[in-house]
């Protein structure tokens, strides 16, 4: 890549949006992790 | 349905790659992407900043929709829609005001100027949609989703504002390069429509797992309300 030190703003875009949406991922994967917890307590309830 | 996810996502994946590849691509690379001749490779962040600008609207426009149809019909899965749309709508509304900024510094040598009317109504926008969510997450009212669709049909006049502002006002923000006469370069063109797909397809991807999610809660929820409920009663 060009040598232009413009270029680290590119990369700090790139990489940010790039955080912000693995941070979303993130957040929906713990909502996934307990949401199954939830379920797997409601299972065992329900058979005892 | 668990194969429809699994090819949106192998889909998401190569359209993003090739998006980035293209967005990065020297001018003598294959496929190589122009240079900008004013501001050099700085200006290849128009391939992030304005696609997830346009992603970001047409989700707004898809809570909009949802949102009245829960006004109308008091649907539940239009509700789920419209929560799941304004919240994937503010990711990509962020990526839109954190890479303006930067993209802002080496061009304009300031990170934010405070009378441009689309930076500012952006900001406004997004505060908006921010509040909506806080508002459902918050509120365990019977009324929250009836009041939550209002709040989004108000914040929905703000997303034509928003778009058509640098048509109307004098502001530093570049004017459109597409529409209207705009004189991009059909490369460039064609790299940020694919980078437009790639980001509407993982949009796609993110709302449909997330569609899915919500569901799962809400039957979650119900079923911990009837077991209380039982309790109680025993």
């Amino acid at each position: 890549m060009n040598p232009d030190p413009h270029n680290y703003y590119l990369i700090a875009a790139y990489l940010a949006a790039w955080v912000i949406h693995g941070a979303y991922l993130g957040i929906l994967v713990r909502k996934y992790q307990k949401i199954r917890r939830e379920m797997k307590t409601l299972e065992k309830q329900g058979g005892q | 349905m668990k194969r429809g996810i699994t090819i949106l996502a192998v889909v998401t994946s190569i359209l993003l790659c090739v998006a980035l590849y293209l967005a990065l691509a020297q001018p003598d690379w294959p496929f190589g992407t122009p240079t900008e001749r004013t501001m050099g490779y700085v200006q290849r962040i128009f391939y992030y900043h304005v696609p997830s600008a346009w992603t970001a609207f047409l989700l707004f426009f898809v809570n909009l929709g949802a949102s009245i149809v829960y006004l109308v019909r008091r649907s539940e899965k239009a509700d789920i829609v419209a929560l799941v749309s304004a919240e994937v709508g503010v990711v990509f509304c962020t990526v839109v005001l954190v890479t303006g900024p930067i993209w802002a510094k080496p061009v304009w040598g300031i990170w934010w100027d405070a009378d441009d009317i689309r930076l500012q109504s952006t900001l406004v926008m997004w505060l908006v949609y921010v509040s909506y969510l806080i508002l459902r997450r918050l509120s365990t009212s019977s009324v929250t989703a009836v009041i939550a669709a209002v709040v989004s049909i108000l914040g929905a006049l703000l997303v034509p504002f928003v778009f058509f502002s640098i048509w109307f006002y004098r502001t530093q923000h570049p004017s459109p390069v597409i529409a209207h006469g705009g004189s991009l370069d059909p490369r460039m063109a064609v790299v940020l429509l694919v980078n437009w797909a790639a980001f509407l397809s993982l949009a796609g991807l993110v709302c449909w797992t997330r569609y899915r999610l919500e569901v799962a809660k809400r039957e979650v929820d119900e079923t911990q309300a009837l077991e209380s409920l039982m309790e109680t009663s025993r």
